[in-house]
């Protein structure tokens, strides 16, 4: 977090590390008196080498009485007891292995999610024991048995059958009777009455000694559904969760200023109406609330869908879930976190992450239609079969057989399996996604701008010479640049601490310039630090080394400003992304803030066009011009001086290393330092559009074949199930494509 | 029909101790990281601490 108008710079460094570890300290339970319990999210661990190294540092660690690391899950989980160690020291331990961690949302969602899985893996298992073993008593019915035999098998089946469907059908019937109780048929009502008819009409033959049963039309249907059910909640659970804890959208607490300036961490679920909240940019709103000082532009996309930055100012109310973008906040609380739009907060993020791209829309609208439509095309079949002389059983048979063909499983799965797989593609490759529609529109993208600094290059410039100051001038210096997260600031900052200067404490005013710098007050005397323009400074135009290299100015009250002359590394991997994208007629720019010399620098050996002493609102502009005549634009920015550009545009990806408010804004984020992240994503994105449409197309061509062989009768109850599923299992198949061929020639194939 | 007798049932009581055993692996948890069991077996170091046990599978907030 960048610190806040009233904050001294200190008291950002220390607040922002105090805010996470409360963040931590939110997360952690105690299972039982005297032992604390913590979940973290580790991005980083990839192979059996990291979880030796965690669990052995963690297993060495004073006080802890347990320690696991899940590698699929990318977690690590801690038990230790309260007495010995602090959470500090654990999370220390395991960044001391070298792994980063976050704070794991664990909600009471995730635990009905896994206790949900574990009930229809149980359900899995059962029918499929059911299924295989009257598939061996039919295989011998259809050998040729007769009289007793035949007789024998079918009672068994039918022994078999009956409980299995009474308990592994439930989910499909509860699911049918809830959408009949509010007047709709739902996919499940066809499916249920298929599996109730087919065992339905088999019990009566075998109690009348009849020759045919279709026990295991019923419980084969049974285990193949809930077999493609667990396959696509497996994948989305995967997807969603790794996006989730990354991203980290729903805070657990936020800071309040009390009477007497102080401030304060509080959980959210302590704050009442009345209290005054501060919001540093990259915040979301915990709670409705007024606006009383600082102004800001919001994102609200999450409440209105709309990705357009609004500006607010003092007096303007903002509801909970609101993001800031560029500007510190505070707000005055209007209800507590309960009562206010907060629980609403978590249901639209978790919707927004499960929210579908126009073409899953598309099929579940489809779907919709279809339900009805399949109880009348079977009832259709059997009355003309009816009127055509066949028995009532045979012309009943049918119209299930047509009821389990028609069932719209593969249209229902074509996009979100798709999307889903994409999801865990791009996790593997160390990008987040945290918006299935935003990689629908990635693959509709026409330009992309990338910032400089902490995109094209690596945002961690070093400091190549700088002025003589004297020792109190240092120490305001270095003050005045830990107030600030930009790249050139920390730089400064740490060139100069590790020159042994410590900061000075009586910085007041300070106030961060988007774009320009950071300035403050000292002893009545102002202090600025940040570009040549914002310190009244000459530019230089002279510059000899081979190196993008960047100058920061300082400027004591009046005197003329001295300069620091920084260097900053390129990211490895752009030619290759730049590349990749203007293969695909993807248009590319470079957009900076910084002076000419520097983005020239960097962007020419890319053969980039680009902009430089761009500020905030001219990124925007570019963006929305761009957008407006060429078509959906990428926007990849470390957002600290283009978040509203990361969200106007309509797709935008952001560095892990990005500020937080670029990881809020952005709709990707890609760990690791090579940028050709940026060229994967979109060829995954690429990718999955072409697979959905093969998706659909194969949903659509199945059921133009199946549909009129079953109501011809050529096709039984059993048939049906097995081609119906087959379609299923094609859909998925072909979606399990998408991660083929998406690396670029030169990538390892590293699945990991 | 006398052997059918012995053997229907006694591929039922087979089959049930299929069920049985993945029902059991279900139940301790051996699904949850199918990616860091098998790279476990590969690890060459003294054995690990034991897991943390979960209570009631239902992590509750503090606050």
């Amino acid at each position: 977090m960048s610190c806040c108008a009233a904050a001294t710079p200190e008291l950002a460094a220390d607040a922002a590390e105090a805010a996470r570890l409360q963040e931590f300290r939110l997360a952690a339970t105690a299972p039982r008196p005297g032992v604390h319990l913590l979940r973290l999210a580790a991005p980083d661990l990839r192979c059996g080498a990291c979880i030796a190294a965690v669990e052995e540092a963690l297993s060495s660690a004073h006080g802890v009485l347990g320690a696991r690391a899940n590698l699929a899950a990318k977690t690590i989980t801690v038990e230790w007891r309260e007495d010995a160690a602090p959470l500090s020291e654990m999370i220390g331990v395991v960044e001391g292995a070298g792994y980063r961690v976050f704070p794991l949302e664990e909600d009471s969602g995730d635990s009905a999610d896994r206790a949900a899985n574990r009930a229809l893996l149980t359900r899995l298992a059962v029918s499929g024991f059911a299924a295989a073993n009257i598939m061996l008593l039919s295989v011998s019915v259809w050998a040729g048995a007769e009289g007793a035999a035949r007789d024998l098998m079918h009672w068994v089946s039918a022994l078999i059958a009956l409980p299995t469907v009474v308990y592994a059908g439930q989910p499909f019937f509860r699911s049918a009777l809830a959408g009949l109780r509010a007047w709709r048929l739902n996919m499940d009502a066809p499916i249920s009455l298929a599996i109730l008819l087919a065992a339905g009409v088999s019990l009566f033959e075998v109690l009348n000694g009849g020759e045919e049963a279709y026990f295991d039309a019923a419980v084969s249907l049974i285990f193949l559904l809930l077999l493609g059910r667990w396959l696509d909640g497996a994948m989305r659970a995967g997807a969603r969760s790794a996006a989730r804890r990354l991203a980290q959208l729903a805070p657990r607490g936020a800071w309040v200023l009390l009477p007497g300036g102080e401030r304060d961490y509080r959980p959210l679920a302590a704050l009442k109406a009345g209290d005054r909240v501060l919001l540093s940019p990259g915040d979301r709103a915990p709670v409705d609330g007024v606006v009383e000082a600082g102004e800001a532009q919001l994102d609200r996309s999450i409440l209105t869908g709309e990705s357009a930055p609004v500006g607010v100012a003092p007096g303007r109310r903002i509801e909970a879930g609101a993001l800031a973008l560029d500007g510190a906040l505070t707000l005055r609380a209007d209800a507590p976190a309960a009562q206010s739009t907060l629980a609403e907060v978590s249901r639209l993020v978790a919707a927004a992450e499960d929210r579908k791209s126009g073409l899953a829309r598309l099929a579940d609208k489809a779907a919709r239609v279809y339900a009805p439509t399949v109880h009348l095309a079977a009832l259709l079949a059997t009355a003309v079969w009816l009127l055509a002389g066949a028995s009532p059983r045979d012309a009943l048979l049918i119209g299930v057989a047509v009821l389990i063909v028609t069932c719209p499983c593969a249209l229902g799965l074509a996009a979100p399996m798709a999307q889903a797989v994409a999801c865990g593609a791009l996790f593997r490759r160390g990008i987040m996604l945290k918006d299935g529609a935003a990689l629908e529109r990635l693959a509709t993208v026409r330009g992309a701008f990338f910032d400089k600094t902490g995109v094209l290059t690596l945002g961690r410039p070093n400091v190549l010479s700088a002025p003589d100051l004297s020792a109190s001038q240092a120490a305001a210096a270095l003050a005045l640049a830990s107030s600030s997260r930009h790249p050139f600031a920390r730089a400064v900052a740490g060139h100069l601490s590790a020159h042994g200067f410590e900061p000075v404490a009586a910085l007041e005013a300070v106030r961060e310039h988007p774009g320009s710098g950071v300035e403050a007050m000292l002893g009545g005397e102002r202090i600025r630090l940040g570009a040549a323009a914002f310190c009244d400074a000459a530019e230089e135009t002279q510059y000899a080394d081979d190196e993008a290299v960047s100058r920061v100015w300082l400027r004591f009250g009046e005197a003329a400003p001295v300069r620091f002359v920084l260097t900053d590394a390129p990211r490895p991997g752009a030619a290759e992304a730049i590349g990749a994208l203007r293969r695909a007629s993807v248009s590319v720019e470079a957009l900076s803030g910084d002076l000419e010399a520097p983005v020239r620098r960097v962007a020419e050996p890319l053969a980039l066009p680009w902009r430089a002493k761009q500020s905030p609102q001219d990124k925007i502009a570019a963006v929305r011009r761009a957008g407006e005549s060429d078509g959906p634009v990428l926007m990849v920015g470390d957002g600290l001086n283009d978040a509203p550009a990361l969200a106007a545009a309509e797709v935008s990806m952001a560095p892990s290393e990005a500020s937080d408010v670029g990881r809020a804004a952005a709709d990707l984020v890609f760990t690791g330092a090579s940028l050709s992240a940026v060229s994967t994503a979109y060829r995954v994105a690429r990718r999955t559009r072409a697979i959905i449409l093969q998706n659909f197309a194969i949903a659509a061509g199945y059921n133009l074949i199946a549909v009129p062989l079953a109501a011809a009768g050529a096709a039984g109850p059993l048939e049906a199930a097995v081609a119906m599923s087959t379609s299923s299992l094609l859909v998925t198949l072909n979606a399990l494509r998408i991660g083929w061929g998406v690396d670029a020639p030169s990538q390892s194939g590293d699945r990991r | 029909m006398n052997v059918l007798l012995f053997l229907i049932p006694a591929a039922l009581c087979l089959g049930g101790l299929g069920l049985l055993a993945f029902l059991w692996s279900l139940k301790t948890d051996q699904y949850d990281d199918l990616e860091g069991e098998a790279e476990r077996i590969l690890i060459d170091r003294p054995a690990a601490p034991p897991p943390p046990r979960k209570t009631g599978g239902d992590l509750k907030d503090r606050t």
